[in-house]
C-alpha cells in the first residue's frame, strides 16, 4: 500500500505542474503585469514609473515563461513562472498582491468554510440516503414514480434559486434566522442552519436519485432475496445488507469530495457573507490577484488528488476484494 | 438472568430519557433564544440590543487602510474616523467649506520670490516662486491606546523587539496585552509625508506632490538609493527605515505643534489635501512597531490595523466578516457644529449642536457582498442605512408629477427616510480627439461631434437606465462646484434651446443639419458616399450592459451612423485608452476636492493620456483652453475666476469634445432612529456627527420581525401525516407472506 501511496503522489507532479502552467497561461492571457499593478495601486493619478516600481518589487518585471536575455538554466529560472508558481510545491503560497500572507489567510478562512461544508454533505448524505432507501422499498408504486419526478425537479433548479427562495422565506417571511452573516464559536450556530439547510435542500434532488439507482441494483441480488428468505424486516435488508453492499459507489462520491470540503462554496459564502475559502478565491479573481489565484487553484489540484488518493484506499477498507497494487 | 435484563432495561430507559432531555434542553435554548430581546433574526447578540451602536455595510473587502495609501471611498469609510488631518470639511455648510480639524487654523499661504523674500498676498501667479503653509496644531490630542506606544517605567518600549516565539502566538493587535498612548507633534505629520515619498509605498499622491513640495522629489530618490540593492546602510536590524533620519527640504518643524510645508509656484488647492488623510500624523513608532519581522506573516501591518487620534478606533478587523470602529478613549474632544446653512435649524440639524462628539460608542460595518440580503436585512432594521440598488428601486422610490422623489407607502409605513444629492462627480462620453474622423479641430469634424451630442439623450438615458438618479449634465462641472452655473445661466446653448424658460434638447433635424455641415448628410460620407461608421468602445459586455449597448446604437442611428460596439474586459478597455486606439467611450470622473480645477483638468492638452499618461482621456489640446486653464487654476475664487471659467466651458462647448453626460444622484435610505442625516460628499468623516435612538430601533427590530412557526408545525404534520400511509403499508408488507 505505501509502495502504491508513493507512486500516486509521484503521479501528481506533472498533473500538478500542467495545472500550474494552465493556470499560469490562462490568467496572463487575460491580465498583463500592467493590469496587475494598475489593479493594485487604483484607477486615479497612477504614473508609469509607479507601475514598473510595483512589478520590480514583486518579481512582475520578469518574462513570463522563457528569459531570453539571461544564459543558461537561468532562460527558464529568472522568469515569473519560476519564480511564482514553482515555489508552490514547498507550500510556499508567498503574499497576495496586496501583501496578506496567503497562508494565514488560508488557516484562518478554511473553518468557516468547514463549518458549512461538513454539515451538508452529513447531514445531506443522511438525508439522501434514508431518502433513497425508502423510495427503493416502495419501488414501482406511486411513491417511486413521484419521488423520481420530485427529484429531478429539485435538481433542474438552480442553486441560486434556493439561496434566494430560501433567504426569502425563512428569514424575511418567516423571520427565522438571520439572512445573512456569520460569527465565531457557539454564536455561528444560527448563522449556519439556513446555508446548511440549503445546502442539504438543494442537494437531494440529485442525490436521492443516484443512490435510489444504486440501492435498485443491488436489492434484486441473490443475497437481499436470501436475507429475506431468513425472516429479516425490510429495515434490517435494507440498512444493513443492501446499504452496506452499495458502499463502494458512495463511497466513491463521498470520499473524493472530503479534502474539496475545504475550498468552501463560491455562491453561497458570497450570498451568506460567510468568510470561507470560496469568497478568497472570487475575491482574488474579481481583485486580478495572482497570487491568491494559483494558490488555490494549486491547493484544489492536491486536494483533488488527495480526494482520488483516498478514494482508492477506502476502496480496500470496504471491499476486502480490492487490492491496490 | 433476570437482573441482567434489568440493567440492559433501565440503561435502555436512561438513554431514552437522556435523549429526551436532550431534545427537551435544545427546545429550551432555542425558546430562550427567541424571547430574548432580540428577534430570532437578528444578526447580532442579544447583549448588544440597546447599545449605542450604528449598523451598517460594506460590500468590498478594502485594500489599504495605511492612509499613504487609501485612496478609494470603501477605504476612507474606515480611516477617515480614525485618522485626523489638519483640515476637514464643514459638515453643514454648503457650498462645501474648509474648516480646522487637528490644526487651529485653516493655513493661508504666504507666497515669497526666488530670492525668498515675502510677496503681497495678490502677487500674479508668475512671480510666485515659493508658498509657504505654516500649519498650528492643537495641543492635547493624544494616540488610541496602541501597542506600538506601550512603554515600561524606564521609556523603553515593551512590543519594538519581539521575539519570535511571542509573535507566533499574536493573532489580531488585540492580543497584545499593553498599550500606550502619547500626544501627536508636528513630527508626526512631517513623519507621514515622508511616508507619502517612499517610493517603497506606492502613495497615489506621490506624484502629484512631487511636482510641488519642495525637496519631495530629491527626498524620493535619496531614500530610493538608501534602502534598496547593496546600500542599505540605514535599513535597521529589524528592517525598520526610520525616516526621521532623512530630510526634506520642504517641511521643517517650528516647535512641537507647529510645521511648516514649502511647495513651488502658487498651489491654492493645496489645502484640500491637507484635509484628506493623506496629511494624518503618523507616529515613528508604528513604523517600526510593525516592521519587525514574522508580523507581516499574521497580517498585522500598517496597511490593516491603523493608528490615529482621531474619534475612533479599529477595535474589530476582520475585512472579511465585520470591520468594528469603537470610540477612542484618548480623543482630544470636538463639538457638534452650532451653525449651518439656511433650514439645517429647522430639520433639526442643530439638535445636538455644541455636543461632545462622537455621539455613537461604535460602529459595526458587515460585510455584504449581495445586494438582496443587505436590503432585506436594511428593511428589517438591521442596518441603520442603506443606498438603494436599482433592483430594489421601485419598491423604495416614487416620482411625483413634478419629478420628485419620494418614498413609497411601503417605506413610509416604516418611517424611513430618504436623502438625495447631487454627486460631485460626472459620466460622459469621450471623443478620442486624437482620431482622424472624430477629433480634431475642424469644423467638420467639430460639428459631427456637436450633431452626435445633441442625439444621444441622456435624459432617456437616466430615466431608462439609472431610475432618474442623475441629472443631465450641462458641462464639466457638476453642480455646487464653483464655476459651475445654476438655472438657466448653466444651460448648453450647443444641445439645448430655451423653449418657455425651460432647457428643451434641439430638435433632430438641428442635428442631421450639423451632419450635412459635417460632410455626412445622412450618416452617409458625402466623399466617399460610405455610410459613416464608428466604433463604441465598452468595458463591459454581459446581459446586464445589452440593452444600454442597443440604446447607444439606436442614437446614433438616428442620424444614420453605424454603430459598432466593440466589448471588452476592463483592462483592454484602458489600453486602447493609453494608446488612444479608441473612437468613443463613456468614462467618468470622481471630485478629489471641490475645485473647478479638479475637473478642468480632465481637459488640459499637457495631461493628455496618449501622450503625457495623464487623466485626460480623450487627449484633447486646445491652445486657448490650455492658457486659460493655466490662468484659472491657480486663482481663488472670485468673478473674475468664475469669467475665466465662463470662457474655457464655452469653448469645451464648442469643441464638445465630451458628450456631457449626466451627474449621478445619490439616493441613501435611512430609519428614523438614525439621525443627523446631511448627505456631504466631500467630507469623509462624518460617523462622528451621527446618533442612533437604539431603544426606537429595538422595538421596530422587534415588531418588524417576529418568528412566525406555523408553517413549520405545518410542515412537521403534514410530514406524519404522509409518514402514516408509509408506515402502513410497511407494516402490511412485514406481516404478508413471502410470495
Amino acid at each position: 500500500m505505501i509502495a502504491y501511496i508513493i507512486r500516486r503522489a509521484l503521479y501528481a507532479i506533472p498533473i500538478l505542474l500542467g495545472v500550474n502552467i494552465l493556470t499560469f497561461v490562462l490568467f496572463f492571457v487575460v491580465n498583463s503585469p500592467d493590469d496587475m499593478a494598475r489593479m493594485h495601486l487604483g484607477m486615479k493619478r497612477v504614473t508609469p514609473e509607479a507601475i514598473e516600481t510595483w512589478k520590480a518589487e514583486r518579481g512582475y518585471d520578469k518574462p513570463l515563461l522563457f528569459n531570453e536575455s539571461s544564459q543558461g538554466v537561468d532562460q527558464f529560472t529568472d522568469t515569473i513562472f519560476f519564480q511564482k508558481s514553482l515555489k508552490l510545491f514547498q507550500f510556499d503560497f508567498g503574499s497576495s498582491d496586496s501583501d496578506r500572507d496567503i497562508g494565514y489567510d488560508i488557516s484562518q478562512r478554511m473553518w468557516p468554510s468547514l463549518a458549512i461544508a461538513i454539515p451538508v454533505l452529513i447531514v445531506g448524505l443522511m438525508v439522501n440516503i434514508t431518502y433513497a432507501l425508502l423510495i427503493a422499498f416502495f419501488r414501482a408504486t406511486y411513491i417511486d414514480i413521484w419521488s423520481v419526478v420530485l427529484c429531478v425537479v429539485m435538481m433542474s433548479i438552480s442553486g441560486l434559486f434556493y439561496i434566494i427562495g430560501g433567504q426569502y422565506l425563512v428569514s424575511k417571511l418567516l423571520h427565522l434566522v438571520p439572512i445573512s452573516g456569520y460569527d465565531t464559536g457557539f454564536s455561528a450556530v444560527k448563522f449556519l442552519i439556513l446555508p446548511v439547510l440549503i445546502g442539504v435542500v438543494g442537494g437531494i434532488g440529485a442525490g436521492t436519485r443516484w443512490y435510489r439507482t444504486l440501492f435498485l441494483e443491488e436489492i434484486n441480488r441473490d443475497y437481499v432475496r436470501t436475507a429475506r428468505a431468513k425472516g429479516l424486516s425490510e429495515v434490517v435488508v435494507l440498512f444493513r445488507h443492501v446499504l452496506k453492499n452499495a458502499m463502494i459507489p458512495i463511497l466513491t462520491g463521498v470520499v473524493v469530495v472530503l479534502p474539496l470540503l475545504f475550498m468552501g462554496s463560491l455562491i453561497t459564502e458570497s450570498f451568506f457573507g460567510i468568510p470561507g475559502l470560496g469568497s478568497y478565491t472570487i475575491d482574488a479573481i474579481s481583485r486580478q490577484d495572482f497570487a491568491i489565484v494559483r494558490a488555490m487553484v494549486f491547493l484544489g489540484s492536491v486536494l483533488y488528488i488527495l480526494g482520488l488518493l483516498l478514494t482508492d484506499i477506502s476502496y480496500t477498507l470496504v471491499d476486502p476484494r480490492v487490492r491496490l497494487s | 438472568m433476570r437482573n441482567l435484563w434489568q440493567q440492559a432495561v433501565n440503561r435502555t430507559d436512561w438513554k431514552r430519557a437522556g435523549r429526551a432531555r436532550l431534545v427537551l434542553g435544545l427546545a429550551l435554548i432555542l425558546l430562550l433564544g427567541g424571547c430574548g430581546e432580540r428577534a430570532w433574526n437578528a444578526p447580532y447578540p442579544s447583549s448588544e440590543s440597546k447599545a449605542n451602536t450604528l449598523y451598517s455595510s460594506f460590500d468590498e473587502r478594502p485594500k489599504h487602510l495605511d492612509p499613504a495609501r487609501s485612496y478609494a471611498a470603501n477605504e476612507y469609510a474606515f480611516i477617515a474616523q480614525i485618522y485626523e488631518p489638519p483640515l476637514q470639511y464643514h459638515f453643514l455648510k454648503r457650498p462645501y467649506e474648509l474648516v480646522p480639524l487637528a490644526a487651529t487654523q485653516v493655513p493661508v499661504p504666504r507666497f515669497l520670490d526666488k530670492a525668498g523674500n515675502p510677496l503681497p498676498e495678490d502677487a500674479p501667479a508668475d512671480e510666485v516662486a515659493f508658498s509657504e503653509y505654516e500649519i498650528v496644531l492643537k495641543t492635547g490630542s493624544r494616540y488610541q491606546p496602541h501597542p506600538a506606544l506601550a512603554t515600561r517605567a524606564d521609556g523603553s518600549f515593551y512590543y519594538h523587539q519581539l521575539p519570535t516565539e511571542f509573535i507566533e502566538k499574536i493573532n489580531t493587535l488585540a492580543d497584545f496585552p499593553e498599550t500606550g498612548t502619547r500626544e501627536v507633534t508636528a513630527d508626526d505629520y512631517i513623519y507621514q509625508i515622508k511616508r507619502i515619498a517612499n517610493p517603497k509605498l506606492h502613495s497615489p499622491i506621490a506624484s502629484i506632490m512631487s511636482e510641488y513640495i519642495v525637496g519631495f522629489s530629491e527626498f524620493s530618490k535619496t531614500l530610493a538609493a538608501a534602502t534598496s540593492g547593496e546600500s542599505q546602510d540605514k535599513v535597521g536590524a529589524n528592517g525598520f527605515v526610520d525616516l526621521r533620519q532623512y530630510h526634506m527640504e520642504g517641511v521643517t518643524p517650528l516647535d512641537r505643534h507647529r510645521f511648516k510645508i514649502r511647495l513651488r509656484g502658487k498651489y491654492p488647492q493645496f489645502v484640500y489635501w491637507l484635509a484628506m488623510t493623506f496629511f494624518a500624523p503618523m507616529p515613528w513608532e508604528a513604523d517600526q512597531f510593525y516592521s519587525q519581522p514574522g508580523l507581516d506573516k499574521r497580517n498585522i501591518s500598517l496597511n490593516w490595523y491603523p493608528i490615529g487620534s482621531g474619534p475612533f478606533m479599529l477595535t474589530e478587523n476582520n475585512p472579511n466578516l465585520r470591520m468594528v470602529l469603537s470610540r477612542n478613549p484618548n480623543f482630544r474632544g470636538e463639538t457638534y457644529p452650532d451653525e449651518g446653512e439656511a433650514g439645517d435649524l429647522e430639520k433639526g440639524m442643530l439638535v445636538d449642536a455644541g455636543k461632545p462628539l462622537p455621539l455613537i460608542d461604535k460602529a459595526i460595518y458587515s460585510l455584504e457582498k449581495e445586494v438582496i440580503p443587505r436590503w432585506n436585512k436594511f428593511l428589517q432594521g438591521y442596518y441603520d442605512t442603506s443606498g438603494v440598488s436599482s433592483d430594489s428601486f421601485d419598491q423604495a422610490v416614487k416620482f411625483g408629477s413634478g419629478g420628485e422623489a419620494n418614498l413609497t407607502d411601503e417605506m413610509l409605513e416604516r418611517n424611513m427616510k430618504l436623502a438625495t444629492a447631487v454627486e460631485t462627480s460626472i459620466f460622459y462620453l469621450g471623443f478620442n480627439m486624437a482620431d482622424p474622423v472624430i477629433g480634431g479641430e475642424s469644423e467638420e469634424n467639430r460639428s459631427l461631434r456637436q450633431a452626435i451630442s445633441i442625439a444621444v439623450n441622456f435624459e432617456e438615458f437616466i430615466s431608462i437606465f439609472r431610475n432618474g438618479r442623475g441629472v443631465v449634465a450641462q458641462g464639466p462641472l457638476p453642480i455646487g462646484i464653483f464655476g459651475s452655473r445654476d438655472g438657466l445661466d448653466g444651460i448648453n446653448p450647443i444641445v439645448f434651446d430655451i423653449e418657455n424658460g425651460k432647457p428643451k434638447r434641439k430638435s433632430l433635424e438641428k442635428a442631421r443639419a450639423l451632419m450635412v455641415k459635417a460632410g455626412y448628410p445622412n450618416g452617409t460620407s458625402a466623399k466617399t458616399g460610405k455610410p459613416l461608421v464608428l466604433n463604441y468602445e465598452s468595458a463591459s459586455a454581459g446581459p446586464d450592459s445589452k440593452a444600454q449597448l442597443n440604446w447607444m446604437r439606436k442614437q446614433f442611428k438616428q442620424l444614420g451612423i453605424q454603430l459598432v460596439i466593440r466589448a471588452t474586459d476592463y483592462n483592454r478597455f484602458q489600453e486602447k485608452l493609453r494608446k488612444g486606439t479608441g473612437q468613443l467611450f463613456m468614462f467618468g470622473w470622481n471630485a478629489d476636492y471641490p475645485d473647478p480645477e479638479n475637473f478642468l483638468f480632465l481637459l488640459y492638452g499637457p495631461n493628455g493620456k496618449v501622450e503625457h499618461a495623464g487623466e485626460n482621456a480623450v487627449n484633447y489640446d486646445n491652445p486657448e483652453f490650455n492658457a486659460l486653464f493655466d490662468q484659472m487654476k491657480n486663482m481663488d475664487n472670485s468673478p473674475e475666476r468664475q469669467k475665466i471659467i465662463d470662457q474655457m466651458v464655452d469653448i469645451l462647448r464648442k469643441d464638445a469634445p465630451w458628450i456631457w453626460g449626466f451627474y449621478p444622484k445619490a439616493f441613501s435610505l435611512y430609519h428614523d432612529w438614525y439621525k443627523n442625516v446631511k448627505p456631504n460628499l466631500m467630507a469623509n468623516n462624518t460617523l462622528k456627527y451621527k446618533r442612533v435612538e437604539p431603544d426606537m430601533r429595538n422595538q421596530r427590530q422587534q415588531s418588524w420581525n417576529p418568528p412566525i412557526v406555523w408553517p413549520l408545525v405545518l410542515l412537521f404534520v403534514l410530514l406524519i401525516a404522509t409518514a402514516v400511509p408509509a408506515v402502513i403499508v410497511y407494516r402490511r408488507h412485514e406481516r404478508s407472506a413471502a410470495r
